[in-house]
């Protein structure tokens, strides 16, 4: 994906999600750290601009939820986590670059109900590329990328990369024999 | 990261800004509803005090259970130390019952790098003799980059019974470790002899080092540790090295005031300046959670065997 793709999956996932919500009211926008809280503030910035609505935005760092914890060498680092709005009774719409097995979102909805209880938990993702783990699937889906379990995709975000573009490669060299679930 | 922490210098640089910065974030969970992670689920830590703690104990305490470790307190009485039982024999027994971490607090000197030597356990040193309190040097230097966004170049003066303080020690070396400028202020008989060769500067008098000190931290005169007479008197004591409303009013602007407590009010700092909106002892308490959970997890958050 490029820039303009990216730019127009995340127009549309904001129709969409107004769409499916009959409008933004009550609706809350919380990406997962680090890159899902930059797209979310972008889908924000859309749903103002299609709907004039302006949505609280967060941001959550699910490292302290993992379920690895203890498994890797060293403790996983920690990002933000800025949740400056109530989310109980809101619809809240987690947002993250990338779903693979939904590990990370179940960490994540683990993490949101610390913060309250939300109406409705909803997900948007800018690329879907398979090979679940978890009974999780997104609501909203940027693109849909088949990929080998061993393949890395990295999407890269203006706000933290410089560019906007996502990537699907080979294993890296550092784990060439790499098979099954590497994040 | 480390697998014990008995001294501040066997942190490098970059692992106490990573502590720090990671602190920040429990900092955020402590403001929570739910101020609690599942982060160290299943993890078990013992608290072996030696010697009175309040606020060290609860604050260990409260850290490991907000990151869901099951937690359990040893104190001396009440226990089988009571009876006889030697520190070795106590760690071996918490080492049988799965202890990962054990925080320890003891009057002798070294006695946690001893404990090392028996246990596969994560030991912390909460606090051993008059040699070093790290994580006490941890949650002062958290405070202070908090207030003043760096602490490179920070002019701290550090005041009072030297001698016989670990925080003092492990302060100075965190400190003169992350570029800070530090001077010791005390009595000629309650500054270590060594004390120059701690990269510091030394004064005897209070009153010229006040108008530069961004950070001027009271040390308690520990009058359980002195076996001899190291002043004429309290009182003394008090009118040359205490903190009083007078000598606050020559700090520079923005100046902060710290104290690691338990206080005497009117011995080193007067009691209306331990309330003056510039001290900051309840906010050192509070941030040594956020450094105390930090710690636990960055220690015990990857696999033990390293």
């Amino acid at each position: 994906m490029d820039e303009a793709e990216i730019r127009r999956a995340t127009i549309r996932i904001a129709h969409e999600i107004i769409e499916r919500n009959k409008g933004a009211s009550g609706v809350a926008l919380v990406g997962i750290a680090a890159r899902g809280d930059d797209l979310a503030r972008r889908l924000a910035a859309e749903l103002l601009r299609i709907e004039g609505a302006d949505v609280p935005v967060g941001a959550l760092d699910i490292t302290f939820y993992r379920d690895d914890i203890g498994l890797r060498s060293e403790a996983p680092e920690v990002h933000e986590t800025r949740i400056d709005f109530d989310v109980t009774g809101k619809t809240v719409v987690l947002v993250d670059d990338v779903l693979f097995t939904g590990r990370t979102i179940r960490s994540a909805l683990d993490a949101l109900v610390d913060f309250g209880r939300p109406q409705a938990v909803q997900l948007a993702v800018l690329v879907d590329r398979g090979h679940r783990e978890l009974p999780i699937r997104a609501d909203y889906v940027g693109k849909n990328v088949p990929t080998r379990a061993d393949e890395q995709v990295r999407v890269a975000i203006r706000e933290v990369d410089g560019e906007d573009a996502v990537y699907v490669g080979a294993p890296t060299a550092s784990a060439p024999h790499a098979v099954g679930g590497t994040s | 990261m480390i697998k014990h922490l008995l001294s501040v210098n066997d942190l490098s640089r970059e692992d106490v800004v990573r502590i720090l910065d990671t602190a920040e974030s429990f900092r955020e969970v402590g403001t929570r509803v739910i101020k609690k992670v599942p982060a160290l689920r299943g993890r078990t830590v013992v608290n072996l005090f030696y010697e009175n703690s309040t606020r060290t104990r609860i604050s260990f305490e409260l850290a490991a259970k907000r990151l869901s470790a099951d937690v359990i307190n040893f104190t001396t009485s009440g226990s089988s130390v009571a009876k006889g039982e030697s520190l070795k024999d106590t760690a071996l027994t918490l080492q049988a019952m799965g202890a990962d971490a054990i925080v320890i607090r003891h009057s002798s000197s070294g006695s946690p790098m001893t404990l090392t030597k028996w246990v596969h356990a994560s030991v912390l040193n909460a606090g051993d003799g008059t040699h070093e309190h790290p994580t006490q040097a941890l949650l002062d230097m958290y405070t202070m980059r908090e207030r003043f966004g760096r602490i490179e170049g920070l002019t701290v003066a550090i005041v009072g019974d030297v001698l016989h303080s670990r925080v003092a020690r492990s302060l100075t070396f965190g400190l003169s470790k992350m570029g800070a400028d530090v001077t010791l202020v005390g009595p000629p008989t309650l500054i270590p002899p060594d004390a120059g060769a701690w990269g510091t500067t030394v004064s005897h008098e209070l009153d010229p080092v006040l108008p530069k000190a961004e950070v001027c931290y009271m040390l308690r005169v520990q009058r359980e540790r002195q076996r001899q007479q190291f002043f004429p008197s309290i009182r003394e004591y008090a009118r040359l090295y205490g903190l009083t409303g007078e000598r606050v009013s020559t700090l520079p602007e923005g100046a902060m005031i710290m104290h690691p407590g338990p206080m005497n009010r009117g011995v080193e700092i007067a009691s209306e300046v331990a309330d003056l909106p510039q001290s900051v002892i309840t906010e050192q308490v509070t941030n040594g959670i956020a450094v105390r959970m930090s710690l636990l997890y960055l220690m015990l958050g990857g696999t033990q065997d390293v």
